[in-house]
């Protein structure tokens, strides 16, 4: 009986892209040396852009404060190197967009010393105490949403969680930062997992990690010490296994409902490089001003997992991995599934920036767009089994408010549809135009 | 080092995609029909050859010559016209004169697809559309079944084959009866072996019951194929009539028998799946194909023609996209 629900554990449609991290998935975690200069957008996690708390001109330390939380979904942002702040203004975001941050000139004799090295007593701390600090620290979800992970840990009175859920699944292909991080550092993962498991009262611990990382796997197991309350759950390879939602579906067997959370079945979810962040916090004061980035992509030079001070701009990880080839057409932030294209190598690495990739023509070169002949793949792909050819259908007809009927805002764009469309229809960008319509006509009801 | 900017595009993502195109999946169902295809040309000789070809030529040149909104020629790389025109010969006579099977072939694709925009935009499967135009046009040469070729030569071409334009050429091959018609008006069995590989009486593709089968199971595999589809359609002719047999097993016909005589199997597994003219969802495909079964069934024993694939098909095509309003997937964690 467990066996077979062993077997069955999965959640429903997604797509296989192929896996494409024999790249970088052998290659140690190397340091970026320092750069002249950082830029340290105000407003990198979803929600309220955080408040500086220094002024142009004065002199900041790795890891000191320069931005406190601007409200309860904010989080405080940390000098990422020794310098001075040159600038707080506008700078132009991965986005494209100008936005609020902070230039910082690195100290030429810039070290890796810190404000503060001292860990924290982190088991006389109470929930709220943890709360404070997580947010204090900067920590925010760093498997790419950038969701502040202290607004995660916050449940409400009387909803109880059981079970903490580490997601490894790292399923948007080229991506190997968690990846290696599982690999590297095992212990610091096992360890902030128990801070936050033991502060969330939850009992047990589960890190859910795709077949393709099997080296990962066995590490893991072999650090959990008898008794401890961890197990390390193989996942199917199939994209999205790391949307939340749906390795919740895959471990436990339960759909999360629309528009709630998972806190709503019991759980909480956890990249792996959040919880290894709130290790490098708790244990060696170390707040959130540097990730793991993966380069890959076949139109770079010399891949490599990173780890990258935030603010960093992408053109000098770039130069640290021996430039773009010549044939590089297109660089995306994160993973080729979900991931942002940039327009400008000058923009900076954030706290979601799992990724840096580049593609030449052979990814680049799109076939002609065919009409949808009602194919019905899209629907086998969505993993929240929406029916993207309608949505392509309606938002190409401009009737944006028959999308919502059919619960367009239910849809996540995680790619799937787009990826299987055989008439090559950009599905995903024609439901965000209906997504962005509807949200224009819901703040102006004129 | 200097470090040159690329122009960079700005794809939006998903950057990656799966292999399959449209076109390609046009082309996978045209290799599935081949065997059935490359079999009724040996069973039926040149003259059969000849309508596939009069069909296809007229299905491309309707869709050459009303371009659309698209470049002329352009839509034609699809290669859905050529399918098309193959499904409609694969219903025809091997007899028919020529010049009908060109003019089904292209009232098939100017009726039955231009008009509503093209490829995707239809409502009724564009082969049985031109199909339904010549059997209303000229019921005689679309129900006069020319003989097997047996011991002619495979060069033999039927007399009424070239029968001019217009020139109601009167059917001189000797004629003989499918085994759908021998059923209805004389209770007469074929035996089934004959109709599993093909060598009965009919239209060109309504032989081969076997390669038509395996032709599925390839497109199947290239996941080009819907199987819910054939399989309901199956299922309920076989149960449908199943029950009819137990009540008068000499009226009505085994569920065998109607499975693998006449369009059954040409209809369920090539014409109810093209994608454009049937549900897209999963609960919608069940509800079509056990709709195209019951009206089989219905047609065949209750109509006065002895077959009704085509019209069945039609008829839920015309369903379809109500079909598809209400039965909408239930969606993740609602």
């Amino acid at each position: 009986m467990n066996t077979l629900r062993l077997l069955r554990r999965n959640f429903d449609h997604g797509v296989h892209p192929a896996h494409h991290k024999k790249q970088t998935e052998d290659l140690a975690i190397q340091r970026v040396p320092f750069v002249s200069h950082y830029v340290m957008p105000l407003g990198q996690h979803i929600g309220v852009p955080s408040r500086p708390t220094v002024k142009a001109g004065e002199q900041v330390g790795r890891g000191q404060l320069i931005a406190e939380p601007g409200g309860f979904v904010s989080t405080a942002l940390h000098s990422p190197v020794t310098g001075t702040v040159r600038e707080i203004g506008e700078f132009r975001g991965i986005d494209g967009q100008f936005s609020p941050a902070m230039q910082i000139e690195a100290d030429p004799y810039a070290t890796q010393q810190l404000e503060s090295t001292t860990g924290i007593d982190w088991m006389s701390l109470s929930l709220d105490e943890f709360i404070g600090q997580v947010q204090q620290a900067g920590i925010v979800g760093m498997g790419g949403a950038a969701f502040p992970s202290h607004v995660k840990f916050s449940v409400p009175d009387g909803v109880k969680i059981n079970r903490l859920l580490i997601n490894g699944a790292e399923c948007e292909p080229y991506l190997t930062n968690d990846h290696r991080l599982m690999v590297e550092r095992p212990e610091d993962l096992l360890l902030g997992a128990e801070i936050v498991r033991q502060k969330l009262g939850a009992e047990e611990t589960l890190i859910g990690v795709e077949r393709n990382k099997p080296d990962a796997i066995e590490i893991l197991r072999q650090h959990i010490q008898p008794g401890q309350p961890v197990r390390v759950v193989p996942l199917q390879v199939k994209y999205p296994q790391g949307a939340e939602k749906m390795i919740i579906k895959t471990v436990f067997g339960r759909e999360v409902p629309a528009g709630q959370f998972p806190r709503d079945v019991e759980v909480n979810v956890n990249n792996v490089g959040t919880i290894v962040a709130i290790a490098d916090y708790f244990l060696r004061g170390l707040p959130s001003i540097e990730r793991i980035v993966t380069v890959a992509g076949p139109g770079v030079s010399y891949p490599a997992n990173l780890i990258v001070p935030l603010g960093t701009p992408v053109r000098e990880v770039l130069r640290f991995c021996g430039g773009l080839k010549d044939e590089t057409r297109e660089v995306i932030m994160g993973g080729p599934m979900m991931g942002r294209p940039i327009a400008s190598l000058d923009v900076p690495v954030l706290k979601g920036s799992s990724g840096i990739l580049a593609f030449t023509d052979a990814e680049t070169a799109r076939p002609q767009e065919y009409p949808c002949i009602r194919c019905g793949r899209c629907l086998e792909a969505c993993p929240y089994f929406l029916n993207p050819s309608r949505f392509a259908r309606l938002a190409k007809a401009r009737m944006f408010d028959e999308m919502q009927q059919y619960s367009v805002m239910d849809c996540v764009e995680c790619g799937c549809c787009t990826f299987a469309c055989p008439s090559n229809i950009p599905i995903v960008l024609l439901i965000r135009t209906g997504k962005d319509a509807l949200r224009a006509s819901r703040e102006k009801p004129e | 080092m200097t470090q040159k900017d690329p122009d960079l595009l700005l794809l939006h993502a998903p950057l990656l995609r799966q292999g399959m195109t449209t076109p390609g999946a046009m082309r996978d169902v045209l290799y599935a029909l081949a065997p059935a295809t490359l079999a009724a040309l040996w069973f039926f000789g040149l003259g059969a050859l000849l309508v596939l070809v009069a069909s296809i030529v007229g299905a491309v040149l309707a869709e050459w010559f009303f371009p659309g909104s698209r470049q002329r020629g352009e839509s034609l790389l699809d290669a859905s016209a050529i399918l098309t025109g193959l499904l409609l010969g694969l219903t025809l006579p091997p007899g028919l004169p020529l010049w009908m099977a060109f003019l089904g072939g292209a009232v098939g694709i100017g009726l039955g697809k231009v008009i509503w925009g093209g490829l995707g935009h239809n409502l009724f499967n564009p082969a049985l559309l031109g199909r339904a135009f010549l059997l209303a046009t000229f019921p005689i040469p679309m129900t006069t079944w020319a003989p097997l070729r047996g011991s002619d030569s495979f060069f033999h071409v039927h007399a009424s084959n070239l029968a001019p334009p217009f020139m109601q050429a009167q059917i001189d091959a000797i004629s003989s009866a499918t085994p759908l018609g021998l059923m209805k008006f004389d209770q007469e069995v074929t035996p089934l072996t004959n109709l599993v590989f093909g060598n009965t009486t009919g239209s060109l593709g309504e032989t081969s019951g076997l390669l038509l089968v395996l032709g599925g199971i390839y497109l199947w595999l290239r996941r080009d194929l819907d199987w819910r589809i054939p399989v309901s359609i199956v299922v309920t002719v076989v149960v449908f009539s199943g029950c009819l047999g137990l009540a008068d097993p000499v009226r009505f016909p085994s569920p065998l028998f109607s499975v693998f005589s006449g369009g059954m199997l040409l209809g369920a597994i090539y014409m109810a799946t093209d994608p454009v003219t049937s549900p897209v969802t999963p609960r919608g495909t069940w509800i079509f194909g056990v709709g195209v079964g019951v009206l089989v069934v219905l047609i065949r024993v209750f109509g006065g023609l002895p077959e009704g694939v085509m019209y069945s098909i039609l008829l839920m095509n015309a369903a379809t996209p109500l079909i598809d309003r209400y039965t909408q997937p239930r969606i993740f964690g609602r």
